[in-house]
């Protein structure tokens, strides 16, 4: 988590121009989902024979007279929750579905991307988000599939974050029944804990990394919907063990779906697209969309 | 790092509505499962203050317990680590549940 790597989230750019709280126009009408008079309850702290605060909860020691306690009870992510439940909003009512991609870098996201895309542009709207601390090249590989894709550099960040997407989104075309994608900064840690207001999270594993990964970064195995198991076709010329694999990824999410697939040959690609396909039907059942 | 200016952005915010000039301790709740060092959040508490109301402040942090589903024993079970085995019947399939949250619980002020 970001607390582990000291990464700042003060220099985000779309598409090279810098995204500061004060040039924007994504503070309309958020659901934000809390009252502005709500959590700030004074309370009048007893104080013990030797004027100390008593908190009857917390393990501390006692505060000197003269100070009042005040009960906050709010989320350290709020803020980005808050950014993601009116994306999620959004992307409902626009009748979007959104898929979060998230892997080491260098685990083929991008080529998988393209190659989805040019399974599917014939089928439905694509549109793309692409998160990377530096450079354009990546939404360059997607445009130039046809697809319209924005640049998200997160300059010294390492995640996303639903702020960022939410500007993304005002810009990108969206269409009723479309797919966006979104290619999360190549980082097993910290984009687990930021919430964009997707639909699922994706998980893309190459079998070029350890067989263990999963235990060792399990936050983000948790919060994946799904675990795409990449660069298959390389399996022969590896000692990579598909089935301790997949038994980490189970150890810290039971259950999670794993789909083998090589972005490259071509192998899996169905099983990932019928994946996506039935999980909009799911919404579809669910939201109507 | 992010996570300290959530925290700083959360306390300048009640400050600002509750009209309070500095703060002497802020207690938060961390899950044992939310995976936050806490060498590293103290670290940067101290930098993300700096220059805010509650620079200098006191962090208490208090652990909250991590709480998981035993899908072997179907039972709500109580773990300390994200890839601990059911204590109750040493399974490998538990699923978290809770613990995971960041919470700030409360400010001492004045």
């Amino acid at each position: 988590m970001c607390t582990t790597c000291g990464c700042g989230s003060n220099e985000v750019r779309l598409e090279g121009a810098a995204l500061t709280p004060h040039d924007h126009d994504h503070d309309h009408d958020h659901d934000h989902g809390h009252d502005h008079g709500h959590g700030h309850l004074h309370m009048h702290v007893p104080h013990d024979e030797h004027g100390f605060a008593q908190v009857p909860w917390a393990p501390h020691a006692p505060a000197p007279m003269g100070t009042r306690i005040v009960q906050m009870e709010r989320d350290i992510l709020e803020k980005n929750n808050r950014y993601a439940a009116a994306n999620r909003t959004e992307f409902t009512a626009r009748g979007v579905q959104a898929l979060n991609l998230m892997s080491s870098p260098g685990s083929g996201k991008t080529t998988l991307l393209v190659k989805t895309i040019e399974s599917l542009r014939d089928a439905r709207p694509i549109a793309v988000i692409e998160g990377d601390q530096e450079t354009t090249r990546d939404a360059e590989r997607i445009r130039a599939t046809g697809a319209p894709a924005l640049q998200i550099n997160t300059g010294k960040g390492c995640h996303l974050d639903a702020q960022a997407v939410g500007h993304a989104i005002a810009e990108l075309p969206l269409h009723p029944g479309g797919l966006l994608l979104i290619e999360n900064v190549g980082n097993l840690v910290c984009p687990a804990a930021f919430d964009l207001g997707e639909a699922h999270k994706v998980v893309v594993l190459s079998v070029t990394e350890g067989e263990d990964k999963p235990l060792k970064y399990p936050d983000m195995f948790r919060a994946a919907s799904l675990l795409l198991l990449n660069k298959c076709d390389l399996l022969p010329y590896l000692e990579f063990d598909v089935g301790f694999a997949i038994e980490c990824a189970h150890r810290v999410n039971p259950g999670l779906p794993v789909i083998q697939i090589s972005a490259k040959t071509g192998a899996g690609m169905p099983e990932w697209l019928a994946w996506i396909e039935s999980e909009r039907h799911a919404s579809v059942l669910a939201h109507g969309i | 790092m992010s996570l300290s200016q959530g925290i700083v952005e959360l306390i300048e915010d009640a400050a600002h509505r509750d009209g309070f000039a500095s703060v002497r301790t802020v207690w938060l709740e961390i899950g044992k499962l939310a995976s936050v060092e806490t060498q590293s959040l103290r670290f940067c508490f101290d930098v993300a203050t700096r220059g805010s109301c509650a620079e200098g402040a006191r962090l208490e942090i208090v652990a909250t317990p991590g709480r998981a589903w035993c899908l072997a024993c179907s039972q709500a079970v109580t773990i300390d680590d994200a890839l601990a085995d059911c204590p109750l019947c040493g399974s490998r399939q538990v699923q978290v549940t809770g613990g995971t949250d960041m919470r700030v619980k409360e400010l001492e002020v004045e």
